[in-house]
């Protein structure tokens, strides 16, 4: 069953420095919070047979993979005690040393929070239909794999 | 029955498009990669799982006639 208040996950390009203080910021309200945890993913320069990558291309089968963050939602919520839970993952280009992927958890306790942005970070990796295309500086191009 | 079938990520330095329609008779996923790998030689070295209707599937699957997706291993974050 698809549930209708799924939220769209992802950002055209890099999420912003500022984007995520916004965030944090937006949660001085919600008092019974004692603990967030953060999780960036940022966008590595590897270096693969002498040439460097200088972006990701992010494309994603956006409603499954909607869907799927949508899940991995759930089962969070489920799982542990959290009181609020946000993702974002950028689709497009992003460069060397910008974030692509932003996981925030909160929750009363601090212990909660350790264990819940684990689990959600390697679902993300693991469950959802985003592709990356690594970048090269003579423009040239190889497909991103998780390890 | 007239089926999507749309296309992802490496899948689509193979087949030069990100969807298309294709025409089957009622059969199962398998039917679907057998006509695809006719048309598309190279799908063969390809790594992909299956999806129908946006859920992963096997190859002996029937068919829905909802839409089916080629996905190439996952590498978001």
């Amino acid at each position: 069953m698809k549930d209708k208040k799924i939220k769209n996950v992802f950002r055209e390009g890099a999420i912003s420095s500022e984007f995520i203080g916004n965030s944090i910021y937006k949660h001085q309200t919600k008092t019974s919070i004692g603990a967030h945890n953060i999780f960036l993913g940022q966008v590595r320069a590897d270096e693969i047979d002498g040439k460097t990558v200088t972006a990701i291309d992010y494309t994603a089968y956006e409603d499954m993979a909607n869907q799927k963050f949508h899940d991995i939602r759930e089962s969070a919520f489920e799982k542990f005690d959290l009181t609020c839970m946000h993702i974002y993952h950028s689709l497009g280009t992003v460069k060397t040393g910008e974030i692509c992927l932003f996981v925030f958890v909160s929750s009363p306790r601090r212990k909660v929070v350790f264990e819940a942005l684990e689990y959600i970070v390697e679902a993300i990796k693991a469950d959802v239909p985003v592709f990356g295309k690594e970048i090269f500086e003579d423009e040239t191009h190889q497909w991103k794999k998780n390890t | 029955m007239n089926i999507t079938v749309k296309y992802f990520g490496q899948i689509v330095d193979v087949t030069n498009k990100n969807q298309e329609t294709i025409e089957i008779i009622d059969g199962q996923i398998s039917d679907v990669l057998q006509l695809l790998n006719n048309k598309y030689e190279l799908l063969k070295n390809k790594d992909f799982q299956i999806a129908q209707n946006q859920e992963l599937v096997s190859l002996e699957t029937k068919l829905t006639g909802a839409e089916i997706a080629l996905l190439p291993p996952f590498s978001g974050g």
